[in-house]
């Protein structure tokens, strides 16, 4: 069974006003346990407030989405309860903190969940592991912290309530290059140990290719395509049509091959591009 | 909201000028026919504005609740024929000619005043505060630094709701339950998106002053403008025709002081 499906989605913002807009339109896909699935779309293509569907925020014009078989808006009342099986992290999530400590801001997701002191206590302190923050850090304020450290304090409070389905919306936005790449091979590892499923929306098509089992791509409000990575960049001279681009490797890749150079243009990563061209010349 | 109508022409110093002698006048009305004299300028206004009707009474409803207040306390402290008793509460027929002159006079000096700002760009208006206010420097009043935090007050509004609206979205998503509870529950609720609003706040507040200093901005003394407001013929025939009306309502008064 899939942990996420949505069904003929339609989204309009102010509907019935002079500013009516639609911002998606007749969406269907579905999303397996345990993927690791990236979200790609130009500016405006609907990325973001398909996120927003997902977990509750904000409710669908028309269709259905179904977490783990269930239709979300079946009970409008226990929307709380999707939002706790659906983690959202929203892009700059630092400055959402609020609390004294970061220990406090941390189980802020726990608790509204009414988890007991103990539970709440280990998932704060494994949260807290996985983001990379140290254990002193939780005793001091989080507007103390570099903003680095804020953000992975703001993503330990959404990992902390355990969702099935964890959000990222553009996670690595504003950080500096190493921190970036910590703050993506921690998600990696959160997904591999916790084998739930990941949504990563990014404009980093880099980041995308080394880490996405499968890619959704939207364009226009409308589900462009959902495929394996593989197969979503390899069809690069479309993706720029829609205003998008594959990675800076896998781009030399194809052009070293209509040079008429025997490599594979469908590499993905910068190691795998380096292999395939020392493999070539030796 | 833009629009190319004779009162968007006006200068907005002579609109808030005017405006300052409207309410003068409009609490100058003693009786119903000069209260209906300036009804029919307040309608001549809103017509001229071109903007459809049903946006002031959109405007009515943020008052609304003062209006039906006032209105009520009015109608029992009125003299007259009493027509109703019951315990300490008289209902006269003062009280009800009362109830409906208080009503009219609010309403009408809402529309008036939603006219202005209809008309009006937010800059604009700051602006012409603060010419007006010129005078008041001579006092040591920092007319130009008042008007600049006006002007940024304004601009910042709706910066501020979509960042409060993020900030409750972020905090749904973790949970908090906003919708539900009684007063105090809600009130606590309201704490996860207030600090974060207001640390936001005083970031943004001095990210605004540091660009302001790097662009060497230091307040009134010898700064042009890019807009310079200028009278022209418009003004003179509004200030005109509201002299007119003006002189109607006092005499109005004079005339038929007992119609009420």
């Amino acid at each position: 069974m899939s942990v996420v499906r949505a069904e003929n989605i339609r989204f309009v913002y102010g509907g019935g006003t002079s500013f009516e807009k639609t911002a998606l339109d007749d969406v269907n896909f579905e999303i397996e346990e345990g993927e690791f699935v990236g979200i790609i779309g130009h500016t405006g293509s609907g990325k973001s407030t398909l996120v927003q569907l997902l977990n509750g925020l904000i409710r669908p014009t028309e269709g259905k989405i179904y977490i783990n078989g269930k239709d979300i808006w079946e009970e409008p009342k226990k929307i709380r309860e999707v939002r706790f099986k659906v983690g959202m992290v929203f892009q700059y999530p630092e400055y959402q903190l609020f609390e004294e400590t970061v220990y406090k801001d941390i189980s802020f997701g726990p608790k509204n969940m009414g988890l007991e002191q103990d539970e709440i206590d280990k998932r704060v302190r494994s949260a807290a592991e996985f983001t990379g923050l140290r254990e002193d850090q939780l005793e001091s304020s989080p507007f103390e912290l570099s903003g680095g450290e804020k953000r992975r304090a703001a993503i330990a409070g959404v990992i902390a309530m355990d969702p099935d389905v964890l959000i990222l919306d553009e996670p690595t936005a504003g950080l500096d290059p190493l921190g970036r790449d910590a703050l993506l091979s921690q998600i990696v590892d959160y997904h591999k140990v916790r084998k739930n499923t990941v949504l990563l929306v990014s404009h980093s098509m880099e980041d995308i290719a080394r880490i996405a089992d499968r890619i959704l791509v939207m364009s226009k409000g409308k589900k462009w395509m959902l495929d394996t990575t593989h197969n979503v960049f390899s069809r690069g001279k479309e993706l720029e049509n829609i205003g998008l681009r594959v990675p800076q490797i896998t781009k030399i890749m194809m052009m070293l091959r209509q040079k008429g150079i025997n490599v594979d243009p469908t590499v993905l990563t910068v190691e795998q591009g380096f292999n395939e061209i020392v493999n070539y010349l030796s | 909201m833009p629009g190319k109508s004779f009162i968007h022409k006006m200068d907005a110093r002579a609109k808030i000028l005017l405006l300052i002698v409207y309410i003068v006048f409009i609490f100058l009305c003693y009786n119903f026919i000069s209260l209906a004299v300036m009804t029919a300028f307040t309608v001549l206004v809103i017509a001229l504005t071109k903007i459809s009707f049903i946006k002031y009474l959109k405007s009515l409803k943020v008052i609304l609740v003062i209006i039906i207040l006032t209105g009520i306390l009015n109608l029992f402290y009125g003299s007259g024929e009493v027509l109703w008793e019951w315990w300490m509460i008289k209902l006269t027929t003062g009280g009800i000619s009362n109830y409906f002159f208080v009503i009219i006079r609010i309403s009408i000096l809402m529309m008036v005043s939603s006219a202005l700002t209809y008309t009006t760009s937010p800059t604009d208006l700051t602006d012409a505060i603060e010419r007006l206010l010129k005078p008041l420097s001579f006092f040591h009043v920092q007319v130009h630094e008042i008007a600049m935090m006006m002007t940024i007050a304004l601009r910042f509004i709706p910066v501020l709701l979509e960042e409060t609206d993020k900030i409750m979205n972020a905090q749904k998503a973790r949970g908090a339950d906003m919708e539900s509870g009684n007063i105090f529950q809600r009130v606590k609720a309201l704490i996860p998106v207030l600090i974060p609003l207001f640390v936001s706040s005083f970031r943004r507040a001095n990210d605004l002053a540091m660009a302001m200093e790097c662009r060497c901005y230091n307040g009134g003394k010898n700064r042009t403008r890019m807009k310079i407001l200028h009278y022209s013929v418009t003004d003179l025939i509004a200030l005109v025709f509201s002299a007119v009306m003006f002189v109607g309502v006092i005499l109005c008064n004079l005339y038929f002081p007992n119609f009420v």
